[in-house]
């Protein structure tokens, strides 16, 4: 194994350029070296003025993501020798706008996620005394793996309707919203569904199925919308052959 | 305390080429599926045409059925059903992703249900080939 690799960087200084440019590093090639540890390699000796964002470094913060080699992952978890002998292409996540060298604006996505009430609606709510709202393990596993996502936007990095139209609520959004109307303490599922049905909301989605792969923690947000939509289906079609009925 | 220096917002936002969904495979894919409900369209026009000749007569439906056989609708309707064919399957390798099926309160495998689909769809296309073999 060589004991160095090349990481080919994104660089964009909106004081000094109009669009981005690339600059190679040539960093430490170790067994145990995520992307971002060749980051912060160069942060730290060759460049301190390179920009990204990160926390956790393992997978959880959800604030890592990048472009590498073409393709939207966690840099905590996407490790060099994977790529060798290189070199290693390094760009922001696709799809946002960059304000500066691998850091991208994700201020839609902020703004979008609480458009869908992703916390649980309670019509009346329970005084303490009543006790907390039970729930079997059959219940969680119903909604578990929606309740995974950790806001990465990685998703949205893969998804060209989303590239296209920047309107479209998007995988993340959609699949947190089912997380919470599949949970059986949640009662906000006709306020959710009166948000996202409509054409930048469930029906946005064509079916790319590229978020579900781009995923990291397994969610499956082409899975969640595809079921919105069958729900959504059937309730039109409810309220059509029932126009008085009960939603 | 002065000031703190006006920053340069200019984010950068890059073009999308019209070529975009040469990139990957699944978005070629994605782009010929779009594409195949212009044909799903045609494949119903066809038929209401087929039906509205033969209810007219038999020789307005043998007239339909000389235009028919012409190259250029023959053509057109081989590209249909490659077309077609490629709708179909990508519409039953969604349906799992879409239904949850529990029996007993376990969740059906997705491939299950994929397969019942499968299974539905060849037992349809083989009652109509019995139906036309054996009119
Ligand atoms: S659904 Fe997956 S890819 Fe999308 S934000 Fe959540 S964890 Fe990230
Ligand atoms: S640094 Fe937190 S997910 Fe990668």
């Amino acid at each position: 194994m060589a004991d160095t690799i090349t990481l080919e960087v994104a660089r964009y200084r909106p004081d000094r350029e109009t669009e981005p440019t690339v600059e190679a590093f040539e960093v430490p090639l170790r067994r145990d070296w995520a992307v971002l540890d060749g980051l912060n390699h160069v942060k730290d000796n060759l460049d301190g003025s390179l920009s990204y964002r990160w926390s956790c470094r393992m997978g959880i913060c959800g604030s890592c993501g990048m472009t590498v080699n073409g393709e939207p992952r966690l840099t905590c978890a996407t490790f060099l020798v994977d790529y060798a002998p290189g070199p290693v292409r390094v760009e922001p996540l696709a799809n946002f706008p960059v304000i500066r060298d691998l850091v991208v604006d994700i201020g839609d996505f902020m703004r979008k996620l609480p458009e869908v009430s992703p916390w649980i609606v309670r019509g009346e709510g329970t005084s303490v005394e009543e006790g907390e709202y039970l729930q079997t393990p059959e219940q969680l596993a119903d909604y578990s793996q929606f309740s995974m996502c950790i806001n990465c936007m990685l998703c949205y990095s893969a998804c060209p309707v989303y590239g296209l139209d920047p309107e479209f609520v998007g995988p993340a959004a959609i699949a947190l919203a089912q997380r919470y109307n599949l949970d059986s303490r949640d009662e906000g599922a006709d306020v959710r569904m009166d948000l996202l049905i409509h054409p930048e909301g469930i029906w946005g989605c064509t079916f790319v199925g590229e978020c579900t792969r781009a995923c990291p923690k397994g969610v499956d947000p082409a899975g969640a919308i595809q079921r919105y939509k069958l729900t959504a289906a059937l309730q039109s079609l409810k309220s059509f052959v029932l126009p008085r009925g009960p939603r | 305390m002065s000031e703190p220096a006006q920053q340069t917002q200019r984010p950068y936002r890059p073009e999308i080429s019209r070529l975009w969904w040469l990139r990957r495979r699944s978005y070629v894919f994605f782009v010929l599926r779009e594409l195949s409900s212009i044909f799903v369209a045609w494949s119903v026009v066809f038929l209401l045409l087929l039906v509205r000749a033969l209810a007219q007569g038999e020789a307005q439906f043998r007239a339909f059925l000389d235009w028919a056989a012409g190259p250029w609708v023959v053509a057109l309707d081989v590209l249909t059903l490659a077309f077609l064919v490629l709708h179909a399957v990508t519409w039953f390798n969604l349906t799992p992703a879409a239904t949850v099926v529990k029996l007993r309160g376990r969740r059906v495998p997705p491939r299950a249900i994929a397969g019942g689909a499968y299974a539905a769809w060849v037992a349809v296309t083989a009652l109509v080939v019995v139906l036309v073999v054996t009119r």
